[in-house]
């Protein structure tokens, strides 16, 4: 005999004998009053409980059986079957088959007022031996008060409290060339108006929410950048962080008017909220969420061609705390 | 017999060029401009249907852009300053051959482009769709919004039609040269935009493939509407 068999057979055992034990008990007084049985209602109960083991016994075969077409589906019919036998049972059980009875109960009297007054005048009276009230209950909240602030010091492990300058550094610093996906440095030649480019630092953790960013080309004479900005964009060639100042999402939509006269400007949108910033103001905000302009990254073109940043970006990257990655590494 | 065949093979294209010149003057000019040249600037008198003329010069445009906008429907364009959306072309196939022909013959610039989508690859074809499409046309090309435009459903353009969509940038698409996106690369993006007109809809019902909203409005406006009715129907209360 296995040991399958022999587990079933002590299951089986265990079982019949559960049924056919009656313990005998005194008849006692009954609490909820008898209900008539009702047969019909039985055996719809009964139904239901088979329909929905049919139901669920459907699953496996399907989950076996390749050859059914569109075989998801059916899994999600059989399941969702099974489980509406079940709750159709359990409806017709609480209605028709538990025995219901309806209870009241008052609320209680209302306290005595006398007692009450009591209990405040006894109050008021054991606290007779503190002369100096206010002293100690200003001492008991300076107590109270450090206690809590202990309590809640944890907190700033969950973020920046003593040191923030990492999130002010990106992988960006001068001479740092551009390169794209997969590493090859962008050629100032190779850079055309009417598309955008995705950028990344050469050498540096590309993971970094000041890592990549956004390149396109406007005619110079397009351009009307901020003050002091003055040769940061070489030949017309723009590059900004591609993290939207609002929510952190990627800058991936370029608008790029085809014929400027009947078209809108040229815009960077985030397709998460459709913040939309300008390219050839220094990537002030159009429309949208977003609370800041996109910082614009100050480029260079070296003796072979190459871009290269020229400094760090204009303001800070991203939404918020966007150096958390960057410091999770330290720590 | 061969000389004869030859002149015709010559012959043909001439003709259509010039009528496509005769349509061209008819319907394309007043914005236009004279032979492709562009109304760059809104003071030009009002031409052909009183339309205040103003659109890009067609110079060097070449085939691909001119056939691509013409079976769009995206020209003829009634006012220059809308953006122009899909529509059943009102010329014919022979006259927008020759308006084709007409514009290619105006200063070079690209031919039409013959994409092979049996060529690419669908999962190169995705990740490259994700990485410069989707932000706009949505991950299953469904089109979308992007600020002050629409963008365009991609499920009823052909191949060719991507193709060239890829290389023009019409509108407000940019526009991507063979160094940033390879023809290969295309051909992946084109096999793509193909599959993904037809997904396989495991999960039952697609809701237009556009994402978490149709899913949660069926959730708030009909999962759970149910579910109410149903606790409401089951949860009678006895009456006092």
């Amino acid at each position: 005999m296995s040991g399958i068999g022999r587990w079933v057979a002590a299951g089986l055992v265990l079982l019949l004998g559960r049924l056919r034990r009656r313990p005998v008990l005194e008849p006692r007084e009954r609490i909820v009053p008898p209900g008539t049985a009702d047969r019909r209602a039985e055996w719809i109960l009964v139904l239901l409980f088979v329909l929905a083991a049919l139901s669920a016994a459907a699953f496996p075969v399907v989950y076996a059986v390749d050859a059914i077409p569109h075989q998801t589906q059916f899994l999600g019919l059989s399941l969702g079957l099974a489980f509406a036998f079940l709750a159709a049972a359990s409806v017709l059980i609480g209605k028709r088959l538990i025995v219901t009875e309806e209870l009241e109960e008052d609320y209680p009297p209302p306290e005595h007022p006398v007692e009450q007054e009591e209990i405040e005048q006894l109050v008021e009276e054991s606290g007779d031996r503190f002369t100096r009230k206010r002293l100690i209950a200003i001492s008991a909240g300076a107590a109270g008060a450090a206690l809590g602030v202990a309590m809640i010091t944890p907190a700033a492990s969950l973020g920046p409290v003593f040191d923030v300058s990492p999130f002010f550094q990106t992988p960006w610093r001068r001479g740092r060339r551009l390169v794209d996906e997969s590493g090859k440095p962008f050629r100032a030649t190779d850079v055309f108006e009417e598309t955008f480019y995705t950028a990344f630092p050469e050498g540096a953790d590309r993971e970094q929410l000041g890592a990549p960013l956004v390149v396109v080309r406007l005619s110079p004479g397009q351009l009307d950048l901020p003050d002091g900005r003055g040769g940061w964009a070489p030949g017309g060639i723009l590059a900004y962080s591609k993290i939207c100042t609002h929510a952190g999402c990627a800058v991936a939509l370029y608008r790029k008017p085809l014929f400027p006269p009947t078209e809108p400007r040229p815009a960077l949108v985030c397709p998460c909220h459709y913040s939309t910033f300008d390219p050839a103001r220094g990537g002030k905000v159009l429309f949208g969420p977003a609370g800041r302009p996109l910082p614009q990254l100050p480029l260079a073109i070296d003796a072979d061609g190459n871009l290269r940043a020229a400094g760090n970006f204009s303001g800070a990257i991203g939404p918020a705390w966007w150096g958390v990655r960057n410091r999770g590494a330290h720590s | 017999m061969t000389t004869l065949l030859l002149a015709l093979a010559v012959a043909v294209p001439t003709a259509a060029a010039a009528n496509g010149r005769s349509l061209y003057a008819e319907n394309c000019l007043s914005c236009h401009g004279v032979a492709g040249q562009g109304v760059l600037s809104p003071s030009h008198a009002r031409g052909v249907l009183g339309v205040r003329g103003l659109g890009p010069s067609l110079r060097g445009v070449g085939a691909l852009s001119a056939d691509f906008y013409l079976r769009t429907g995206y020209m003829p364009l009634i006012r220059p300053d809308v953006q122009p959306s899909r529509k059943r072309s009102p010329y014919s196939e022979a006259q927008i051959e020759a308006l084709v022909s007409y514009v290619a013959s105006l200063g070079g610039g690209p031919a039409i482009p013959t994409p092979h989508p049996e060529r690419g690859s669908l999962s190169d074809g995705l990740s490259l769709f994700t990485a410069s499409c989707a932000g706009c046309h949505q991950v299953v090309a469904e089109g979308g919004y992007v600020t002050d435009a629409r963008v365009p459903p991609l499920e009823h353009d052909s191949p060719v039609r991507i193709a060239e969509a890829v290389r023009t940038g019409p509108y407000l698409m940019p526009r991507f040269s063979r160094t940033q996106i390879s023809d290969r690369e295309l051909n992946s993006i084109v096999a793509y935009v193909q599959g993904a007109k037809h997904p396989d809809d495991r999960g039952g019902w697609g809701l237009g493939h556009i994402g978490p909203v149709p899913e949660g409005l069926v959730t708030w406006f009909i999962a759970a509407v149910a579910l109410v009715a149903i606790c409401i129907l089951i949860g009678g209360r006895e009456k006092t």
